[in-house]
């Protein structure tokens, strides 16, 4: 038996960063809201105190803080013409679970795409011609444009106090930060992180190629800081567990270090954890959204109705929900029609490892997003013409992830077990490093998310089918960029050195990424996006979906801080216009 | 905002004839001031319902309902018994109450005070709470022998205003020595529960939890914060590099952070006048082997937050350096958050809240009193050496 709840004004699905920053923004304004998460509460010192945190094997190898695939999991295929099979052990990428969402887990890289990326299809066009581009490719201007988002960057880089050197003040280059980016109003809260000697070394022989090497903007505070809500942020120790890890010195920017002290307040808003959103109620095309149905942990099935429905679950949940919801027309890839599950793309990575003989690098000291990076070859700022591959990506020497279980490097040519590889790790462990080139992803036919025909989760409900690999134009991207990569490499005059070049089939088993994106995708265009520019469902005003699944390619960056620019645009669109005039937002 | 209204109230109440109206806020204004709530409030429950087990060295206490329920509250009272069981202690039997209720504080309330207290009380919504008295230990439980207590702690305090002081200091006077009962924790107390007047404000130790001294010592005292950082510390529970936690910080979300901002300044006023104790001889060396097991545990386990040189991080980590806390005689609130953790107080002004994890699990007794040994010892700290048999397990 179903039990129908009291009505709030807003309830939210998910609660990571999305869930937070609209459920700080729609309470701030008054409105009764009450965020459903289908995992647990966590509190950075009950959860991840750091006399506990730092354990390799619960966090980074039985990925704890991630949801588990018995509770909900996709299938993949690399192509239509394949059966797609369940991911039973995660790989590729790590969706989260729980209070903070990814938040939690992340390792801080906190980027803007530049404003070439909201225009990519009107740019490559303008500046190539329609032909340059391979016709299955489903790239679109997003609708909304950098300028438009800058205030939100802003507003998001501040509540979190990141770490990071401007490179363009008002259109004004700066020394020392990233000359290719946009145009920011003022600098980042908080200076840069004290750099490691890995990522000197390479800013060093990235600078000796011509290039311009600046800080990695980093959730990881370089020093203590206090927000705009009141909320206080300690410095980072360095300690080198961020990525799948809860950060134990309030450090790392996050839902719990930034918003959910002054939710806690708040008598208007309440988060219940432990409850799945099953599907989202609502009187059909062009009406309303109503509410939504969710199970608890016993399995107890509630109603829950609301005014406003904020959708904010991960990527692939916010298409699963809508896809099992009748919300939106599916994506068919026959006939390219269809929006929802419709772009997907993914991240395009490739890395160089190198060691020295006698150079200590001490990986050990170590955060999430403490490196230096060249961002020369990114985006359209060089001429694709003779190239023939639109996109590219950053080039970085990260100071991360150096951990002992499963970080033990060794030169090409070290047996795989025994007394000699024993001698290589302890040698190589300290004086090896790994640069990485963050490379963009861009949404092709082929590429694209439905129901499972015949798997089902422990509710009955068909799982989510991926259907992904990379396109040609990724990986001819990939190769150059690389390439570029290990001449930096080279110029660091390591003893040895070993490319990981990126090539097809996709595999979903070794990390890469969790930046899968897209999905339900913003655009000016109802015939080609789930939401508009203000995220705002073109099939119901009242229903808002929020997070990565509205981008509608992947540029090269980490995109937090673009879900989080997007998702305060939204809030504040609902704020001030929406709750005054409900309709569509135009 | 809170802070603007009652302001607001307070200069009415001041101005006004006392309408009834007023009279209710006035008494409303003044259970903030006496941090009545802190007992007789249950947590997360009806304002003022009572309940609430209070431990004190002699046993429980329990406090008891003052909403207006005629069988289990204060419903049946009368003003003038009212009066007399918050200032002077007495049952409407005339009997006496446990003096873990600070009537020799409340003594400072005018009879026309308790009586807006009682109008405001009358106010709140009656709730059926029968749960009150006491389970304390023999002879502590015989009541007739409090009026022995009675005459020889309930001693009338010195009367107010001092024409000495300014208006400022005298209010600050008022509310330190009286609604404020400041000295209920902060003064050291007789194995009978009384004040020792000879050690007043110079610290003490309540429920396991230390009350530094709030007198002009530079190291155990206020004598190195402004009269600034007091009234901050008040309003939000973190200034000077230090937390609000333990019954601090229920005090100052429940009444420090909902006073006037002008009477924060006047309690600041008034224990910035408060002079040093005499000077105490510095306390022996520690034994360096505990020393410097205690420095590569903090280093460890400690450091990532407090800081390599116990710097802290102001509104986030205490300083240890220099914290009155840490150098107090008694190392009791060092080792129980050492061993429990600890979480400071969260207010609107200071939402963060941080908490720090509990080492019971992780630590013995003897590493938990070297690190509390070397804390107490480092960056210019002294103070006496811990035991490991002084760890609670």
């Amino acid at each position: 038996m179903t039990i129908r709840l009291k009505p709030v004004d807003a309830v939210i699905i998910g609660f990571g960063w999305s869930g937070a920053l609209l459920a700080e923004a729609l309470s701030g304004a008054g409105l009764s809201v009450l965020a459903l998460e289908r995992g647990q509460f966590r509190d950075t010192a009950e959860d991840f105190p750091p006399s506990r945190a730092p354990d390799e094997l619960r966090y980074a190898v039985r990925h704890d803080l991630v949801v588990k695939p018995a509770e909900n999991t996709i299938t993949f295929r690399n192509r239509a013409d394949q059966t797609a099979l369940p991911v039973r052990a995660w790989g590729s990428f790590l969706p989260a679970s729980g209070a903070g969402g990814g938040g939690v887990h992340w390792n801080g890289q906190t980027w803007r795409f530049r404003p070439s990326d909201f225009l990519l299809k009107s740019t490559i066009i303008e500046r190539y011609g329609k032909n340059f581009l391979a016709p299955d490719l489903t790239i679109q201007d997003w609708g909304v444009t950098y300028a438009e988002l800058e205030p939100y960057y802003d507003r998001f880089e501040y509540l979190c106090g990141i770490s990071g050197k401007a490179g363009n003040l008002g259109g004004k280059i700066q020394p020392g930060g990233n000359p290719f980016e946009g145009a920011r109003a003022r600098d980042y809260p908080t200076p840069p992180l004290t750099m490691p000697y890995a990522p000197t070394l390479f800013a060093a022989a990235a600078r000796a190629c011509g290039y311009h090497p600046f800080p990695q903007p980093a959730a990881n505070l370089s020093r203590a800081y206090t927000n705009p809500l009141g909320v206080t942020l300690g410095a980072c120790s360095y300690c080198g567990f961020c990525e799948r890890f809860g950060c134990g010195n309030y450090a790392k920017a996050s839902p719990q270090t930034t918003v959910m002290p002054v939710l806690r307040r708040r008598p208007n808003f309440s988060l219940r954890t432990g409850c799945t959103v099953l599907t989202i109620a609502h009187d059909g095309k062009g009406g309303k959204a109503r509410g939504v149905t969710y199970a608890d942990e016993s399995g107890q099935v509630f109603f829950q109705p609301a005014e406003i429905v904020v959708l904010s679950a991960y990527t692939f949940e916010n298409i699963r929900l809508l896809l099992l919801s009748g919300i939106g027309t599916p994506y068919d890839p026959a006939s390219g029609k269809g929006v929802v599950g419709r772009n997907y793309s993914y991240q395009t990575t490739s890395s160089v490892q190198l060691g020295f003989a006698d150079t200590l690098l001490n990986p050990f000291i170590g955060a999430g997003a403490l490196g230096m990076v060249v961002d020369d070859w990114n985006g359209e700022h060089y001429d694709h013409g003779p190239l023939g591959f639109i996109g590219g990506a950053y080039l970085a020497a990260l100071a991360t992830n150096g951990r002992p279980i499963l970080n033990h490097p060794v030169p090409p040519g070290t047996p795989r077990w025994g007394a000699a590889w024993k001698r290589a790790v302890a040698k190589s462990y300290l004086r090896t490093t790994r640069l990485l080139a963050s490379g963009s992803s861009l949404s092709h036919r082929g590429a694209y998310c439905d129901l499972d025909p015949g798997y089902r989760d422990r509710f009955g409900r068909p799982l989510l089918r991926l259907t992904f690999d990379f396109h040609p134009n990724d990986l001819k991207m990939s190769e150059f960029v690389t390439a570029r990569l290990a001449e930096i490499a080279r110029m660091m005059r390591p003893d040895w050195l070993v490319v990981a070049k990126r090539q097809a089939p996709y595999s979903i088993v070794p990390y890469q990424s969790t930046h899968n994106v897209g999905g339900a995708v913003i655009g000016g265009d109802p015939a080609t996006s789930v939401v508009n520019p203000y995220l705002q469902s073109w099939e119901h005003d009242n229903l808002f979906i929020v997070g990565a699944s509205a981008f509608p390619q992947n540029p090269s960056y980490n995109p937090t801080g673009t879900v989080a620019a997007l998702a305060l645009r939204a809030a504040e669109a609902i704020t001030r216009r929406y709750l005054r005039a409900p309709g569509p937002l135009t | 905002m809170q802070t603007a209204w009652w302001a607001v109230v307070f200069l009415l109440c001041a101005a006004l004839p006392a309408s009834a109206e007023d009279r209710v806020r006035e008494g409303a204004y003044l259970t903030v001031l006496g941090d009545c709530a802190a007992c007789h409030t249950p947590p997360g429950g009806a304002p003022f319902s009572g309940g609430r087990r209070i431990p004190t060295p002699f046993g429980t206490v329990i406090a008891p309902n003052l909403t207006p329920d005629r069988e289990t509250g204060l419903g049946a009272w009368s003003e003038d018994e009212f009066a007399r069981a918050l200032r002077f202690g007495r049952r409407r039997d005339g009997g006496f109450l446990y003096p873990a209720h600070p009537y020799p504080y409340f003594a400072r309330f005018t009879r026309a005070e308790a009586g807006a207290i009682h109008a405001y009380l009358a106010t709140l919504a009656p709730v059926h709470q029968a749960a009150r008295g006491a389970d304390l230990s023999f002879p502590f439980d015989l009541r007739f022998l409090l009026r022995f207590w009675d005459a020889l702690y309930a001693t009338p305090a010195p009367p107010l205003p001092d024409p000495g002081h300014d208006a400022l200091w005298n209010r600050g006077a008022f509310i330190v020595t009286g609604p404020g009962h400041c000295g209920a924790c902060h003064t050291a107390k007789t194995w009978l529960g009384g004040d020792v007047a000879a050690r007043a404000w110079q610290g003490g130790v309540v429920a396991g939890w230390v009350a530094p001294a709030l007198d002009g010592d530079p190291r155990t005292g206020l004598g190195a914060w402004s009269a600034a950082e007091i009234a901050a510390f008040l309003a939000t529970g973190a200034a000077h590099g230090q937390l609000a936690s333990g019954p601090m910080a229920e005090m100052v979300t429940l009444s420090g952070a909902r006073m006037t901002a002008a009477d924060r300044e006047a309690i600041a006023r008034y224990l910035k006048s408060l002079p040093p104790p005499p000077p105490s001889p510095p306390p022996p060396q520690p034994p360096p082997a505990v020393m410097a097991a205690g420095a590569g545990l903090y280093r460890l386990r400690c450091a990532p937050c407090h800081g390599r040189d116990g710097e802290g991080t102001p509104g986030l980590f205490p300083r240890l350096a220099g914290s009155a806390v840490v150098i107090a005689a008694r190392p009791d609130t060092v080792l129980r958050v050492i061993r429990d953790g600890a979480r400071a107080a969260a207010t609107d002004a200071a939402p963060t809240g941080a908490a720090m994890p509990g080492f019971a699990a992780t630590l013995d007794r003897a590493a938990i009193a070297a690190i509390a040994t070397y804390i107490r010892n480092s960056w210019g700290n002294a103070a006496p050496a811990v035991a490991a048999s002084a760890v609670t397990p």
